[in-house]
């Protein structure tokens, strides 16, 4: 067994932030990642970091457009915080050396991004994320932070009363993908979760292979609700093949879209008379969607982003990453022919419900990054809001694990006094765990644990079963086939476009890849760098959290951000100024809303339009 | 396992630098992969409705069957834009689930799926299918131990990295405390852009026919990311003399002999070698001003 004060799981930007932050509150912090920390995907972050940087912006400024762009499903104190901590922090990471873009009188370049009402978007060259990765990561090496690199984090060592709200989080159970060797980690302050997305659970997105929401699926089963999981975020403009994005600037210095019989369908059909191409990306999005179905789609799946006109000149001086993008993984030469473009999933809003300091309601558990809802991007996310919530709320969890005291919380977390139970959906079928699976939950086997020791014992105990009765099995399903079964629906019902209907086919096939779930094995024998184990355990969590996206979505009946329900198109501000709560129970997942707190320090929140 | 003594089999014969008038040879390099030129072939054309054939290596220390090296065949059906990581996700998820390669981002940022593909090391997701010769050969990175399929220990890699101290020295710095912004113009800016690039990715140094002979030898990426602190105005003088003195050591800067094959390989396209050759001239004038 291992044992650290804090132990972080994960090194994206947020585990690594929250790490350096432990650290430096004095805490023995150790990073626990399925990845090396230089191959999570923030690196793949090319936009920048929103902060309020210069004079005549301020950090009340940029509370207010994150607000307005969440559609007034952010938390105030959450907003507040980020908009407040985002310089202090951008300018950390510049003294620690980050390669920001420069101006002729040597400050750090900004520009402006959609939604932002002062051009604060801070960057390094259209790598942002990867240099803000990278500067992290020194970092953490310059102060000797033990890095478990390439150990997948299986569950979390819980200890098991009834209410969620009383339990404590002493570590988790780890695997080391290159041995097979199953270990305790036990944290004697708190763990810290950062592990990214939830991407894999659709067929088509810009996240990479290993967003399979782990941390949101090891969250939920011990307790800690997850919220506002049917906000998801979808990029208008991804390659068809792989998922990876064309950003926004292309259609930024004039690129347009083109339906398969060469009509400017932004205008021609009345998507968006005004903005056309540069619409928000929903609207964009929904646009290219609709051209498909109604069969104008080339191949009946995809559009055409089209920058030829820019002339060769202009493209090579603005655009050359893109000519690269384009060639290097659609194998399309963006000189002479249209580049295929489609909505892609992108990025999740929603995640596991904590508090401004990191923490959920079990104790000693903590989330940051786009794991974790704090919630600062309610129904949509503005671009360059992400990356500043990693180095705000990573560094907040770090501190406050490691035992800093930063003031008593605003948010709530948790069933409490202060929810509404959901009350009035049918559900098609019954959601949550299945067979076998029910008696894996956290009280499986009665009483509660004595102490923290015992309770990772047998948390380690679990997975070394679990582990032998998947490599034991030799036939059944295998997990490639579930798990593309499960993206395809997600595509198919879950995605722009959302129909009361279409969401309980959803729920459906959902409930038939957790039954087939049942049936997996995994077929490589070997102890020795085994992904074949690896993946049949990160499929079991894409289920449990492919379901909560669509109950969510499912239950909000209303349009509202990144949310759009067909059978009522409007933002319903009378009924759903609220966060939704999915709870998994011991299996059975209970659903429940929480207001939203539109009182700032200062001022209050008065939703309005969101029109640009 | 090692595969230290396989050589590559598509060896250069390293040229004459003269050759080609005024131009650097890194220049040339640089300019005839951005043409295409070292491209094996671009003969296998559309592909549409046809299969691709894989040739993979296969190992696995404790099975059965695969603790002799071996290579098996995959056929996998062609997809425009598909590139060598497709085909082996395919070629996984299909036919194979032991499998194994190392894979995340499938957009060269994350630097984990370096693979020696007909004989040239090569990023998997960045590689497309028709611009390869059939059977395209897809091997682990050479001069690495093999921990399994196409997963090479990366362990002595991390340690060069780390071992030329790649952190930001800021303790010269007076706004260090209050966090004022540092200035940094814009053209320096672009002096250390080309070598913040790397992604580790790995490719450099399991080219490098120095790094194969001499294990201590620091390789490419190391240096490159020393390179990248060295030339950054926003640390002293005091600390680039530090740099320097880390990078002149045996197992430094000195070794290289400007083989150039790193900066070949490099899918980001980071000028290692000229990277190089300046930090062994700034080790010089260093030297020549304490004599
Ligand atoms: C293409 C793209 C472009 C973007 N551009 C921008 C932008 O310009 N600006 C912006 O603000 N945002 C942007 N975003 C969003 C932003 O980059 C992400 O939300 C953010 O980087 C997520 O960081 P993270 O630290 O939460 O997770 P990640 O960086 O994904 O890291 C997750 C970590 O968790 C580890 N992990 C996961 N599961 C386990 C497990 N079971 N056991 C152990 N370890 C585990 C992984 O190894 C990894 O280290 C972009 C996103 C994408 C996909
Ligand atoms: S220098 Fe280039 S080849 Fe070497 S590790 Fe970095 S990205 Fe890879
Ligand atoms: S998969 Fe990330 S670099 Fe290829």
């Amino acid at each position: 067994m291992y044992e650290h004060d804090v132990i972080v799981v994960g090194a994206g930007g947020a585990g690594l932030r929250a790490a350096i932050a432990a650290n430096e509150a004095g805490a023995d912090t150790a990073i626990v990642s399925k990845l090396h920390p230089v191959r999570s995907h923030t690196g793949a972050a090319e936009g920048g970091i929103n902060a309020a940087l210069q004079e005549g912006d301020d950090w009340e400024l940029h509370a207010y457009d994150t607000m307005k762009g969440s559609d007034y499903l952010g938390d105030a104190p959450a907003v507040e915080t980020l908009a407040q901590d985002a310089r202090e922090d951008t300018m950390r990471l510049e003294h620690w050396g980050m390669p920001f873009s420069r101006e002729e009188d040597g400050r750090v370049s900004q520009r402006p991004f959609g939604g932002l009402s002062y051009p604060r978007t801070t960057y390094a060259g259209a790598e942002t994320g990867h240099h803000l990765l990278h500067t992290m990561y020194e970092q953490v090496v310059k102060r000797g932070i033990q890095v478990y690199d390439e150990w997948y984090v299986m569950n979390l060592a819980t200890s098991d009363e009834d209410d969620p709200n009383d339990r404590e989080c002493h570590g988790v159970v780890a695997y080391d993908v290159q041995s097979g060797q199953i270990e305790g980690f036990k944290a004697n302050n708190g763990v810290v979760l950062a592990t990214g997305g939830p991407g894999q659970a659709f067929d088509h997105t810009t996240n990479a292979v290993s967003c399979t929401g782990d941390g949101h699926a090891m969250a939920y089963r011990a307790g800690a609700p997850l919220e506002d999981m049917e906000f998801i975020q979808f990029h208008p403009t991804s390659l068809p093949s792989t998922g990876v994005l064309i950003s926004e600037g292309v259609r930024g210095e004039g690129g347009i879209l083109f339906n398969n019989e060469g009509e400017r369908f932004m205008f021609e059909y009345g998507y968006a008379n005004n903005s056309g191409e540069l619409a928000s990306r929903d609207v964009v999005a929904r646009a290219e969607l609709t051209e498909v179905d109604e069969g104008r789609g080339v191949d009946d799946e995809y559009v055409h982003l089209d920058m030829r006109h820019l002339g060769e000149e202009r493209i090579l001086d603005r655009l050359e990453n893109i000519l690269h993008l384009a060639e290097d993984f659609e194998g399309v030469d963006g000189l002479v022919e249209p580049m295929p473009v489609k909505p892609g999933q992108h990025y999740a809003m929603g995640g596991i419900e904590t508090d401004e300091n990191g923490q959920t309601c079990i104790n000693g558990l903590y989330a940051a990054g786009e794991c974790a809802c704090v919630s600062v991007h309610g129904g949509n996310r503005l671009g360059g809001n992400a990356l500043p919530e990693l180095i705000v709320f990573g560094k907040r969890a770090g501190r406050h694990a490691a035992g800093e005291d930063l003031g008593d919380p605003e948010i709530r977390t948790g069933y409490g006094d202060d929810v509404e139970d959901e009350t009035e959906t049918d559900l098609p079928v019954q959601p949550g765990a299945a067979g076998l699976e029910r008696s894996g939950g956290v009280a499986a086997d009665g009483g509660v644990a004595a102490d923290a020791e015992g309770a990772l014992e047998r948390a380690v105990e679990r997975e070394r079963d679990r582990v032998d009765r998947l490599m034991n099995k030799d036939s059944g399903v295998q997990h490639a086939e579930i798990r593309s079964k499960l993206q395809q629906a997600m595509t198919d019902y879950v995605n722009v476009f959302r129909t009361e209907a279409g969401v309980k086919k959803a729920l459906k096939i959902i409930r038939e890849c957790r039954e087939e779930y049942q049936d997996v094995y995994v077929d490589d024998p070997s102890t020795t760098f085994n992904t074949d184990l690896q993946q049949t355990y990160e499929t079991r969590n894409l289920i449990d959290v492919a379901e909560t996206i669509a109950l969510g979505a499912l239950v909000r009946n209303e349009f509202r951000g990144a949310h759009w329900r067909q059978e009522n198109q409007i933002r319903d501000d009378e009924n759903w100024l609220k966060h939704t709560l999915v709870s998994w129970d011991d299996g059975e997942p209970s659903i429940f809303y929480r207001p939203v707190i539109l009182e700032g320090e200062e001022k209050t929140y008065e939703p309005k339009e969101r029109s640009y | 396992m090692s595969t230290q003594q396989q050589e590559p089999e598509t060896q250069e014969a390293p040229e004459d630098p003269e050759m080609k008038g005024t131009q650097s040879p890194q220049e040339r390099r640089l300019e005839e992969k951005e043409s295409g030129l070292t491209e094996d072939a671009d003969s296998a054309g559309d592909l549409e409705g046809e299969t691709v054939h894989l040739k993979v290596f296969r190992y696995d220390p404790e099975v059965e069957g695969k603790q002799e090296p071996r290579f098996d065949d995959f056929h996998v059906p062609f997809e425009k834009g598909m590139t060598v990581l497709d085909a082996v996700m395919y070629a996984r998820d299909e036919y194979d689930s032991s499998l194994t390669f190392r894979h995340s981002c499938r957009q060269a940022v994350c630097g984990s799926d370096a693979f020696f593909v007909n004989g040239k090391q090569r990023l998997g997701c960045k590689t497309q299918i028709v611009e390869l010769e059939q059977p395209v050969r897809i091997e682990p990175l050479p001069h690495q131990e093999v921990v399994k399929d196409l997963v090479v220990d990366m362990d002595h890699f991390y340690d060069q990295m780390h071992a030329v101290e790649p952190y930001f020295q800021d303790e010269e710095t007076p706004a260090a405390a209050d966090l004022e912004e540092q200035r940094q113009s814009p053209e320096n800016r672009e002096k250390i852009k080309m070598s913040s690039r790397c992604i580790w990715c790995g490719a450099c140094m399991s080219s490098c026919n120095i790094a194969a002979g001499d294990n201590e030898y620091l390789g490419p990426a190391a240096i490159n990311k020393a390179y990248k602190f060295a030339m950054d105005d926003r640390e002293s003088e005091a600390i680039k003399e530090h740099r320097l003195r880390i990078l002149e050591q045996e197992h430094g800067v000195w070794r290289c002999q400007t083989q150039f094959s790193c900066t070949e390989v490099c899918p980001k396209d980071i000028p290692l070698t000229e990277h190089i050759q300046e930090l062994k001239r700034e080790a010089v004038k260093k030297n020549l001003k304490f004599w």
